[in-house]
């Protein structure tokens, strides 16, 4: 990070690194964090609202630990919920889970809380299935957070090989690979991301469509970043340094991972934060439109297709959280690139 | 004209190769329309080999993308299976219901960018230049997805607009009520689509203007006692406008992928909706027509981009 960066940036920076780094340690080892497993259902309860936290009970009597009442329906419904003020149930730390097993990663013997057997807590609600959204919305953001990573990766790594190799080869591989990259940038990405979809079978396997959307946004996102370190390889070739270690007859391989590359690590650094975000949009798109994960996987994009039923859209708030946690990792994101290019988002 | 004569070669090449890409693309499917025929056992294997010879899917890839340009250049666009007509009729209602969307979301969106973007950067630091900033952040931050299913709450709970589709059901009469029904049906989607494009268009005009403002010919200007607003909309504004027309063209395929989700939430019938419906039915000439299309209009919309460069900017017509 530059020194001469103004102290506001600084902490802005600062800040979303934090936010993002501590994101997805947490989304990550989702199996500790989350209180229940993502497919427990409670057909009893489907769309219940988030449990409150009480620490004063009926009685008036002040309690420590922070405790919830048991969930029920309110007589005479079927879709509304009361608290059942006889028992309270304390919020407890570390409970083991006899029952599972796992390093805390997609499921764990150990959960960061829980509650006593006949009560549940639900820190956002249930869906539609009495499954907990909240943790529900750790395990989707695994597979929506890490495709956006991976699939980040894997397009700027291959658009700064290809840009590398066109910026510095010029002559007809520069054309070839710049026509290449101008005919896919001229299918707009959502168009070519779901026909590219649209190739497959419809229903495959949970894991198969989580490697198959890496790839897909991957292999079709290379050409902006090609693009980009083309111009900065073109420009870093010309420097007196570069013709300098050529004359002293330094290998061409030498000079791009020596002296050219590394003139394009804050490039890549910003591309990064920039792209990241975007790609976990592209999966969030895909699996609302029923084309991308599918149950009883979450991922932020089909826990979000429920709010296309009516009822579900109007009468319950919670199932929200996932735009929620998207504003909250874009937000963060902006503030990594708030160092680099201050006020003008880029396309 | 020879900066135009070069970027239409350059806009017919992108047509055939972003052609080819998408047939390619579409074609490497390892099904097609007809599996779900070869479920039904009262349909006959021989039925469905004629079937496919009759629509021409079992011919080389090569010979079926020819034979799928040449139905394009007649006008018929290929055949759509599961409509059981040429895709031509089909595509055109939607492309231009696409279009009309579009177009007025791209208008609303320029026509608050500019002049707000002007303001802030005619005042950097003042209030209004803070609030379009913070105007910027945040709907930056919000993804349109969100942002469509808060509108499509807005609407449901309100009832003030209605909450999809593209005419009211059974809409007649005279023009101005028909007009108006559409409009109320425009609201929504065009909002939420240009609140979409809003801070990318904003923070780009604000930036162009500030970066122009501080060049010497506009102190210059000002020491010769011209009127700040003239020197804002008569001086800044045309060398600023050069960038800003190129974000015009590459806006475009952003605004196409956007207005696909907004389409699908709120059941406006475009391309998007269109597109989708024919990857559920595996109805790949429908496919490629869709993508094709979207292609097309990139690529026009960055032509068009391109000319209005051209006519802005002295510098490319002294240069051809």
């Amino acid at each position: 990070m530059p020194s001469s960066m103004p102290g506001r940036h600084r902490l802005r920076f600062r800040i979303g690194v934090g936010l993002v780094v501590a994101a997805h340690v947490v989304i990550l080892f989702a199996g500790f964090f989350a209180p229940y497993g993502y497919a427990n259902q409670n057909r009893a309860f489907p769309l219940a609202p988030p449990v409150r936290l009480h620490l004063v009970d009926a009685q008036q009597r002040i309690h420590l630990r922070p405790f919830v009442y048991k969930l029920r329906h309110r007589p005479g419904t079927f879709n509304e919920y009361e608290e059942d003020r006889t028992a309270t149930f304390p919020v407890r730390l570390f409970v083991a889970d006899e029952k599972t097993s796992g390093w805390g990663i997609r499921s764990s013997r150990l959960h960061l809380f829980g509650i006593d057997a006949p009560a549940q807590i639900f820190l956002a609600g249930t869906d539609g299935y009495g499954r907990d959204e909240f943790s529900r919305l750790l395990f989707g953001g695994q597979i929506s957070l890490f495709a956006g990573l991976l699939g980040a990766a894997i397009s700027l790594s291959l658009g700064t090989l290809l840009g590398a190799f066109a910026g510095y080869l010029g002559a007809w591989v520069d054309d070839t690979i710049m026509a290449v990259c101008e005919i896919f940038l001229c299918v707009p990405w959502l168009y070519l991301l779901l026909a590219v979809r649209s190739l497959l079978p419809l229903h495959i396997e949970a894991n198969a469509v989580f490697l198959l959307l890496i790839a897909l946004l991957g292999l079709f996102g290379w050409p902006r970043p090609a693009r980009l370190l083309r111009g900065v390889v073109l420009s870093a070739k010309k420097r007196d340094y570069v013709t300098a270690a050529r004359g002293f007859g330094a290998s061409n391989f030498y000079l791009l991972r020596r002296h050219i590359l590394p003139s394009a690590a804050g490039v890549l650094v910003t591309q990064t934060a920039l792209y990241v975000p975007q790609y976990v949009l592209a999966e969030v798109t895909l699996s609302f439109f029923g084309l991308g994960v599918s149950e009883p996987e979450p991922s932020w994009g089909n826990m979000l297709a429920a709010l296309q039923q009516g009822y579900v859209l109007e009468s319950c708030w919670w199932m929200f959280a996932p735009a929620a946690a998207l504003i909250v990792m874009f937000l963060a994101y902006h503030q990594i690139l708030s160092r680099h290019a201050p006020d003008a988002p880029q396309i | 004209m020879g900066f135009l004569v070069r970027r239409l070669f350059r806009s017919l090449f992108l047509v055939a190769g972003a052609s080819v890409l998408s047939f390619a693309i579409i074609d490497l499917a390892p099904g097609d329309y007809f599996d779900a025929m070869r479920l039904n056992p009262r349909v006959s294997r021989e039925t469905i080999a004629a079937l496919r010879s009759e629509y021409g899917l079992n011919r080389p890839l090569p010979v079926q993308y020819l034979s799928w340009a040449r139905s394009v250049l007649r006008g018929d666009w290929g055949f759509s299976l599961a409509y059981n007509t040429p895709a031509a009729p089909i595509l055109w209602p939607r492309a231009r219901h696409t279009l009309f969307l579009s177009a007025t979301a791209t208008l609303l969106a320029w026509l608050i960018a500019v002049p707000l973007g002007i303001w802030a950067a005619a005042r950097p630091g003042t209030w209004i230049d803070l609030a379009t900033r913070g105007t910027v952040s945040v709907l930056l931050a919000v993804p349109e997805l969100v942002l469509a299913l808060l509108f499509l709450l807005f609407a449901v709970r309100t009832g003030y607009l209605p909450a999809g589709g593209f005419v009211s059901l059974g809409s007649t009469g005279p023009l101005w009520v028909r007009s108006t029904d559409l409009a109320r049906h425009l609201v929504l989607p065009t909002v939420c689509l240009a609140a979409g494009m809003l801070p990318l268009f904003l923070s780009h005009v604000r930036a162009a203007m500030i970066e122009t403002l501080g060049s010497p010919f506009i102190t210059a200007a000002r020491a010769y006692g011209i009127p700040f607003r003239r020197i804002l909309l008569r001086h800044a504004l045309p060398v600023a406008a050069n960038p800003l027309l190129s974000l015009f063209g590459l806006s475009i395929g952003l605004l196409l992928s956007s207005s696909l989700l907004v389409e699908t939430i709120f059941g406006w019938p475009g391309l998007g909706q269109l597109l989708l419906e024919a990857i559920l039915e595996r109805d790949f000439f429908l496919v490629v027509d869709c993508v094709m299309l979207a292609a097309l209009f990139l690529i026009v919309g960055n032509f068009i981009a391109d000319l209005l460069l051209y006519l802005n900017d002295p510098r490319i017509r002294a240069d051809s």
